[in-house]
């Protein structure tokens, strides 16, 4: 699909906008209908079609899978490190009223990081096993 | 929607098949806007008809696209189904009417959760981020052994038929 004009045109001009939908859907959360795992899927759908349009190699070179694996558990350990950072300021694991003076204030903060845990988290993991799924295929047709 | 089923479980071409389900979860995604769900439809419009139909066309470009005939006989699966699905439509009479403010359900915890001490807008991210932090921190372990288990199982195939390329 390399050399669709219409697609490669379209998709340059959409893609930008998944992915900001991508960021307004995660930080719009607390608001809105959305939160981490949504903004995760979506960034990573963006991706996806930007793999598809203009080839697996091209979206390696920009999200490599080295940082695809790191963000896979990057995101785990940012939610458990928001929980033992409760620990920490002397709470229990996961409680957020003491992450800041104001307890509701911390609650927001608690949130925020633990959403974006789970973002990181979803979306390295859609796009590794997309990247494995397309990468399959590709090695057999060279063989 | 029901049509989309039916067609769904006749069509032997699955590329038809898979275009079909992304069909259906769009419709699931605006039935379940219609139920005032919006975070789980939009949930089911990512991932049930974006990512998994992406996956499972992936997944097709390695196997044969046409279904291969099944040997056995359709008729008891068949009485199994219909009958689990009239056992659920059965118990689904029992349950109090939809949006009904006397359910159960409304009763338990939801009114703590919409007191909304945590101070967000959005009830459902107060309560799956914060009131059930634990199982949201599982669910997110969950998706990551997947991603684990993904990369556990296809690069050891690559490095075997990388193998099978140095013995040739």
């Amino acid at each position: 699909m390399e050399n669709n004009l219409v697609l490669r045109v379209v998709g340059k001009l959409l893609i930008p906008f998944i992915l900001l939908f991508a960021v307004y859907v995660q930080f719009h959360g607390d608001f809105g209908p959305g939160g981490g795992f949504q903004a995760g899927v979506i960034f990573a759908a963006g991706i996806v079609f930007y793999a598809i349009i203009f080839g697996l190699d091209q979206a390696r070179r920009i999200v490599p899978d080295r940082l695809v694996e790191t963000m896979l558990a990057l995101g785990v350990l940012i939610y458990a490190g928001v929980g033992v950072a409760g620990l920490f300021l002397g709470g229990n694991f996961l409680d957020y009223f003491v992450l800041d003076r104001n307890p509701v204030h911390g609650q927001h903060r608690g949130i925020f990081w633990v959403e974006v845990g789970v973002a990181i988290t979803v979306c390295g993991v859609m796009l590794k096993i997309f990247y494995m799924f397309a990468s399959r295929g590709q090695r057999e047709e060279d063989a | 929607m029901a049509i989309t089923a039916v067609v769904l479980t006749l069509r032997r071409n699955l590329f038809a098949v898979v275009v079909l389900s992304g069909l259906y979860s769009f419709l699931m995604a605006t039935v379940l806007v219609a139920l005032d769900a919006v975070d789980v439809a939009m949930t089911e419009a990512a991932v049930g008809a974006g990512i998994s139909t992406v996956l499972l066309l992936g997944a097709l470009h390695l196997c044969k696209s046409e279904e291969s005939r099944s040997t056995r006989s359709p008729w008891l699966p068949l009485a199994l189904a219909s009958s689990v699905g009239v056992l659920l439509i059965y118990g689904a009479l029992g349950l109090p009417d939809f949006a009904d403010p006397n359910a159960p359900i409304h009763q338990h915890v939801v009114p703590r959760y919409l007191q909304n001490e945590v101070d967000v807008p959005n009830v459902v991210t107060a309560v799956l981020a914060s009131f059930r932090g634990y199982d949201t921190l599982g669910e997110t372990t969950v998706v990551f052994t997947a991603g684990a288990g993904i990369i556990a199982l296809l690069r050891r195939r690559k490095s075997s038929t990388e193998k099978n390329r140095d013995g040739k």
